[in-house]
């Protein structure tokens, strides 16, 4: 295992769409001037907000982690949400069960797992239905789109 | 063509002006999903949208696209002006539509990404 250099916790408050995506926002910030590569930064951060609106919208609570090593970013996002019944269903792209409310915001038009699986190197998504979701994601830091 | 071109030819009226009008535009990603913006942005696209609440500017921030066009004469309100300053994201107002935005900058030269 690589060697972690910083590893930072935020709690998400869920349904708190005006405050929804700060966090990934501050973790743009503090990549940006770590000196993170533009492709790589960009992928992290579309991860990580898709991820922070997600919590935002179906859970309660939940939390972002992200731990940088030499060679990649590793984000994990836990939440106490539903859960997600049919994982094969919600990663089709299109594939919602946003409120219309949501929709209102620009959200919940089935993009938000797919963007996070085309962004990562490595996605791993473990849910119970009546539990939570957690979303493990590898975003790798050498240069490439 | 530079932001302050398509500033021209879309008659926008500029609410906050970024760093640099002369930045070349080459993409444009159109739409009211910021999902679709996430998906479809690679860096430095046009934004068009006509959402106009805080996660628009967010989304714009999170893709890093070079300007938000909000069209059909949608404003957003002044936090949202003050946010997009603070983000250095520049936002134009157009009252034009959606699909005529598209076809003025598609004649241009300017292409979608898919």
């Amino acid at each position: 295992m690589p060697a972690e250099l910083m590893r930072e916790s935020y709690p998400i408050q869920g349904g708190d769409f005006d405050t929804a995506g700060e966090i990934s926002g501050e973790l743009k910030t503090i990549l940006r001037d770590l000196g993170i590569e533009a492709g790589s930064l960009r992928r992290i951060v579309v991860v990580a907000f898709e991820a922070e609106m997600n919590v935002v919208m179906y859970a309660r609570r939940g939390t972002l982690t992200f731990i940088l090593t030499d060679d990649a970013v590793d984000l994990e996002i836990r939440d106490d949400g539903p859960g997600i019944p049919d994982l094969e269903l919600a990663f089709q792209e299109g594939y919602s069960t946003a409120s219309d409310e949501m929709r209102e915001l620009g959200f919940g038009f089935g993009m938000g797992l797919p963007n996070m699986r085309k962004n990562s190197d490595d996605l791993r998504v473990e849910t119970e239905v009546g539990k939570g979701t957690t979303v493990f994601a590898r975003i790798r830091l050498d240069a490439h789109e | 063509m530079t932001l302050g071109e398509i500033r021209d030819i879309l008659q926008c009226e500029v609410l906050t002006e970024g760093d640099d009008l002369s930045l070349d535009v080459q993409n444009v990603v159109a739409s009211d999903g910021m999902s679709e913006i996430l998906a479809f942005a690679r860096s430095k696209e046009l934004m068009i949208t006509g959402l106009t609440n805080i996660q628009a500017v967010r989304t714009a921030d999170i893709a890093g696209v070079s300007a938000i066009v909000f069209c059909r004469g949608k404003r957003p309100d002044a936090r949202v002006v003050e946010f997009a300053k603070k983000k250095r994201v520049p936002i134009f107002v157009t009252r034009l539509v959606m699909f005529d935005i598209c076809a003025i900058l598609y004649n241009k030269g300017l292409k979608g990404v898919s």
